[in-house]
């Protein structure tokens, strides 16, 4: 390294400006291309009648970015221009999501405490003819939370020890091909599983105890979900026992603590409140799938407490049922079942998002 | 190239929090001036506040007035990424971007700019990765990711790649706080050498490298944890360490206090 | 006492114990008993040097938690193959007793005398929705992401961002309930302008009835999708590092420019992964499409008109009536399905890890 390197820079520096001071262009600028893109929108729109509001506002939109930039290259330079368009454009993303979603809200809540009563809480489908208004969820109700509590008595011990098996012992190619179909299967979509539940337990496995034929049932709508929820428990738990900082397993290692019981007394302790976060929210989403119901389920307007034989309905099919059936009274029930379901799995959700917060904090 | 910094009366704050307050300083152009202290003096604040990076920050802002060459870097008129352009900064932790190599690193200051011509850009990166004291060390791999570097060359890659878009003032926050000692070695070789060029402002917590590689030091305090940082003195290097005029400087020279 | 932290590293990652696992039962007291060198050792050929009183005591407990722990990894496995075993063997004697080819058959009579049915028209439908969807949803997911990290104010980000989480659970049958009765209104008169002035573009051709068609399902697909991708996105940039964001801002980039250079290259894998997780939910997704889609079986771009379907709706909505063969068509359809997700998740993971690799070793 020589001082020659260093003076022999080329007379003008590439980037630099000669001085700090640049055109801005004024605050009002950007508000009058707006109402002037809107005038201009409204009186193509109006003037060639080829649309209503909801054009006027399209076309007032793209006019305004193209405006805003035409302004700001002539103004400010490029990377200026690009910087507000982006800008405005990132913004607009926003504002356009916003408008389905807040409908899909406010219908949901709207429409949904139409039927939000007793009788929709304490009564099943049962002997519910097309013209009666009454009618309730209780039976879906029960099958939900029976459904989703044995798939989360399957997969809650199957997935903490896969978890295990990945973060603490596996290594090489095999704890590789695992961890990557665990990866692959979350993207199994939930009517496969159905499918497969359907080939597997209720066509193949359970006519053996069932005189022959096929055994739609509750328990194989909960096997189905927890092929589903598999997947994310092993992958939030084995993230949290990843977090779980080494001079803890050193520390049970340094007493002479087996590798087992660090593990089931130290180690999964210490990344419990993660862990049943990830339970919460695998268990949310498997409370609102609706396919894997449908198809080993069977679905059913009765009151069926028993998980193992006959079929059962649930919150997710129930919504389904009645989004299909004919009597005007059906809407009113669908709605009031989704908002029933939302709750539900909002509920968890929420709780679930706390409990991870907390944790955050106390890490 | 190198141009003089003018502070009066600089307060900063970070929302209801003042962090320093009344900072009158000048920096004169190609010196290496330090700035020492305690922790929570403010120093690190009054350093990325003269590059407006201060008020990245939710809720910072800055009073009093700052200007390089007579123009106020705070005016209304004023374009941030203009101020940033001229006043590079050199971050405590080296930051390359891990997404790219080596090369890209050095020439993303210039690619932001629209300077695109391969050969312009590839010279630009020879002379301020040699300018660096890095060239010799990673010519051979410009295409490898610039993070795969030890900690000592990826800082020297930051500094490559601040000095790549030709600043006038290197602001350089603890550079050396998390290298090791021969690494930091080099960075100070390096500001000797920069110093020709650039005007060289330096936060540190080391004494001794202020000593070593600073012109001018200007010590900041605090009366206690909570209150706002200000300056104590700011005088030639040689008279801090020797000979400060003022108790609390050599109380903190010392080692008596902070 | 110098050695001590080595070895327990060792231990705490679950060092080489692993690989030569059977040979050595490996209880971690028994590695503790012994001398501090031995723990480094990389065969694990100083572990059967250790204490022998230890050892035989952990033997068995050690060995049957990891044996446990494999087993429950391996199912995953199992699983995987199962589901593939199972759907092949139920699909196949229906595929024999097609009398159509499978591949190119525009139709679905499986119940027929013989059975006719064909996937192609089912998944065109299948790509063409889950395609159409992630077109509208990824880049307006991608600005409402970076909106909410970035260009919001912080609190108003996190705020609306735990909104879009909560929506992210929101169960899709509410979706399809939701456009099924709110956004068909909408889309039916969209579809009428699109016909009257850009009829002469085929996808936007045809004489009508509009409504249930290609159009909605994508629709109600994106705007499922769009909290989903948005949660994670937005989970992705938020992790950018700040020394990052700070030297493009330091370089004098605009906030696009620091966008651009740090955050976004920074978030790509996390993006990609995001993406592909909303094309396998859009790909797999039954009921919102079974309640909005057309259900017909012909191949055609022509979005507008009633039409379309899916796999996954087919599925849903023939599921009730199935015979045997019925049901092992139906199966089949789930099969190929299972094959396509497959493919796209396999292809992704591929992607990520490669990326994955890329960063980490540059990190």
């Amino acid at each position: 390294m020589t001082t020659s390197t260093l003076t022999s820079h080329r007379p003008r520096p590439p980037a630099q400006p000669a001085t700090l001071r640049t055109r801005r262009l004024p605050r009002w600028v950007a508000p009058a291309i707006g109402v002037a893109a809107l005038l201009i929108a409204a009186a193509v729109v109006y003037g060639a009648g080829i649309g209503g509001p909801v054009l006027v506002v399209v076309l007032g939109a793209l006019l305004y970015l193209a405006g805003l930039f035409a302004a700001a290259n002539a103004v400010e330079g490029r990377r200026s221009a690009r910087n507000r368009t982006w800008s405005a454009l990132i913004h607009s993303a926003f504002v356009l999501a916003v408008l389905p979603l807040a409908s899909v809200v406010w219908t949901l809540v709207s429409k949904g405490a139409e039927r939000l009563d007793g009788n929709f809480f304490g009564t099943s489908m049962n002997n519910i003819g097309a013209r009666d208004a009454n009618g309730g969820a209780y039976h879906a109700i029960i099958g939900t939370l029976e459904q989703v509590g044995i798939a989360t008595l399957i997969t809650v011990p199957l997935g903490l020890l896969c978890a295990i098996y990945v973060v603490e012992y596996g290594r090489g190619r095999f704890a590789f091909a695992i961890r990557f179909f665990v990866d692959v299967m979350t993207g199994i979509p939930s009517i496969v599983t159905g499918l497969f539940v359907l080939a597997f337990w209720v066509l193949v496995v359970s006519p053996v105890f069932n005189d022959g034929r096929p055994g739609f049932s509750g328990f194989a709508a909960a096997l189905a979900l927890s092929v589903l929820m598999l997947p994310t428990v092993v992958r939030s738990t084995e993230e949290m026992l990843r977090l779980v900082p080494a001079p803890l397993r050193e520390g049970a290692y340094a007493l002479g603590v087996p590798k087992w019981k660090t593990i089931l007394r130290v180690v999964l302790p210490t990344a419990l409140p993660g862990i049943v976060t990830g339970v919460m929210l695998a268990i949310a989403r498997a409370a609102g799938e609706t396919a894997p119901v449908l198809l080993v389920a069977g679905g059913g307007a009765a009151i069926n407490f028993n998980p193992f034989e006959n079929n059962q309905s649930s919150l997710a099919l129930f919504v389904y049922q009645q989004a299909g059936d004919a009597s005007k009274y059906a809407p009113a029930r669908a709605w009031t079942a989704a908002l029933t379901l939302v709750a539900l799995v909002l509920v968890l959700t929420i709780a679930a998002k706390l409990l991870a917060r907390r944790n955050r904090l106390g890490r | 190239m190198a141009k003089r910094i003018d502070a009066s009366n600089v307060t900063a704050y970070y929302g209801a929090f003042k962090a320093i307050e009344d900072i009158n300083l000048t920096v004169e152009p190609k010196t290496v001036t330090a700035l020492i202290g305690p922790s929570g003096c403010g120093k690190s604040t009054f350093l990325r506040s003269i590059n407006r990076m201060h008020e990245v920050l939710p809720g910072a802002r800055v009073e009093g007035s700052l200007t390089i060459d007579g123009q106020d870097i705070y005016d209304r008129d004023v374009d941030v990424t203009a101020v940033r352009r001229m006043i590079g900064m050199v971050f405590q932790r080296p930051n390359p971007f891990p997404t790219m190599s080596i090369f890209d690193n050095v020439v993303a200051g210039l690619r932001l700019n629209g300077v695109k011509k391969k050969s312009v850009l590839a010279e630009s990166a020879e002379k301020a990765l040699r300018s660096a004291n890095l060239w010799d060390e990673v010519k051979d791999r410009l295409g490898k990711p610039g993070a795969g570097l030890s900690g000592g060359q990826q800082q020297r890659l930051c500094i490559a790649r601040t000095i790549a878009v030709e600043p006038q003032v290197v602001l350089m926050d603890e550079p050396c706080s998390a290298l090791d000692p021969i690494s930091t070695l080099a960075i100070e070789d390096l500001m000797f050498q920069l110093k020709d060029k650039f005007t060289i402002i330096i936060v540190t917590h080391n004494m001794q490298q202020a000593a070593r590689v600073s012109d001018r030091t200007a010590f900041f305090s605090i009366e206690k944890t909570g209150d706002p940082g200000r300056l104590i003195e700011y005088d030639n290097t040689q008279k801090i360490f020797s000979n400060p005029s003022v108790k609390k400087t050599e109380d903190y020279i010392t080692g008596r206090f902070g | 006492m110098g050695e001590t932290p080595h070895r327990s590293a060792d231990a705490g990652t679950g060092g080489h114990t692993v690989t030569s696992s059977h040979q050595w039962p490996a209880g971690a007291s028994a590695r503790v008993a012994e001398t501090p060198v031995s723990g480094r050792t990389p065969g694990g050929d100083g572990l059967g040097g250790g204490g022998g009183l230890p050892r035989r005591q952990a033997f068995g407990t050690e060995r049957a938690f990891r044996g446990l722990t494999l087993a429950a990894g391996a199912l995953v496995l199992v699983i995987i193959v199962a589901i593939a075993a199972f759907l092949i063997a139920k699909a196949v004697p229906a595929l024999q007793a097609n009398s159509e080819s499978f591949w190119t058959y525009e139709g679905w009579f499986p119940n027929d005398n013989p059975p006719k049915f064909g996937i192609a028209a089912l998944a065109f439908g299948t790509v063409l929705t889950a395609a159409l969807a992630l077109l509208m949803a990824v880049p307006v997911a991608l600005g409402i992401a970076l909106f909410l990290s970035h260009y919001a104010p912080r609190r108003l980000g996190n705020a609306l961002g735990f909104l879009i989480d909560l929506l992210a659970a929101v169960p899709s049958v509410v979706f399809g309930l939701w456009g099924r009765d709110y956004l068909v209104g909408p889309v039916t008169d969209l579809s009428v302008w699109l016909n009257t002035y850009f009829g002469w573009i085929p996808i936007f051709g045809g004489d009508g009835p509009y409504g249930n068609s290609i159009l909605l399902g994508s629709l109600v697909l994106a705007i499922m999708a769009l909290p989903i991708i948005t949660s994670l996105t937005r989970e992705v940039f938020l992790q950018t590092p700040t020394a990052n964001e700070e030297a493009a801002l330091a370089l004098g980039a605009t906030r696009w420019e620091m966008i651009r250079t740090a955050v976004l290259p920074y978030g790509r894998p996390g993006v990609i992964a995001a993406v592909m997780l909303g094309l396998g939910r859009a790909l797999g997704e039954t009921i919102a499409l079974a309640l909005t889609l057309g259900s017909t079986y012909a191949i055609s771009f022509n979005i507008l008109e009633s039409g379309g379907n899916t796999i996954a709706a087919n599925i849903a909505n023939r599921f009730a009536e199935a015979n045997d063969t019925g049901r092992g068509a139906l199966i089949a359809s789930g099969l190929v399905l299972f094959a396509i997700t497959l493919l796209v998740n396999i292809a992704a993971r591929a992607i990520i890890y490669r990326r994955r690799e890329f960063t980490e070793s540059a990190a």
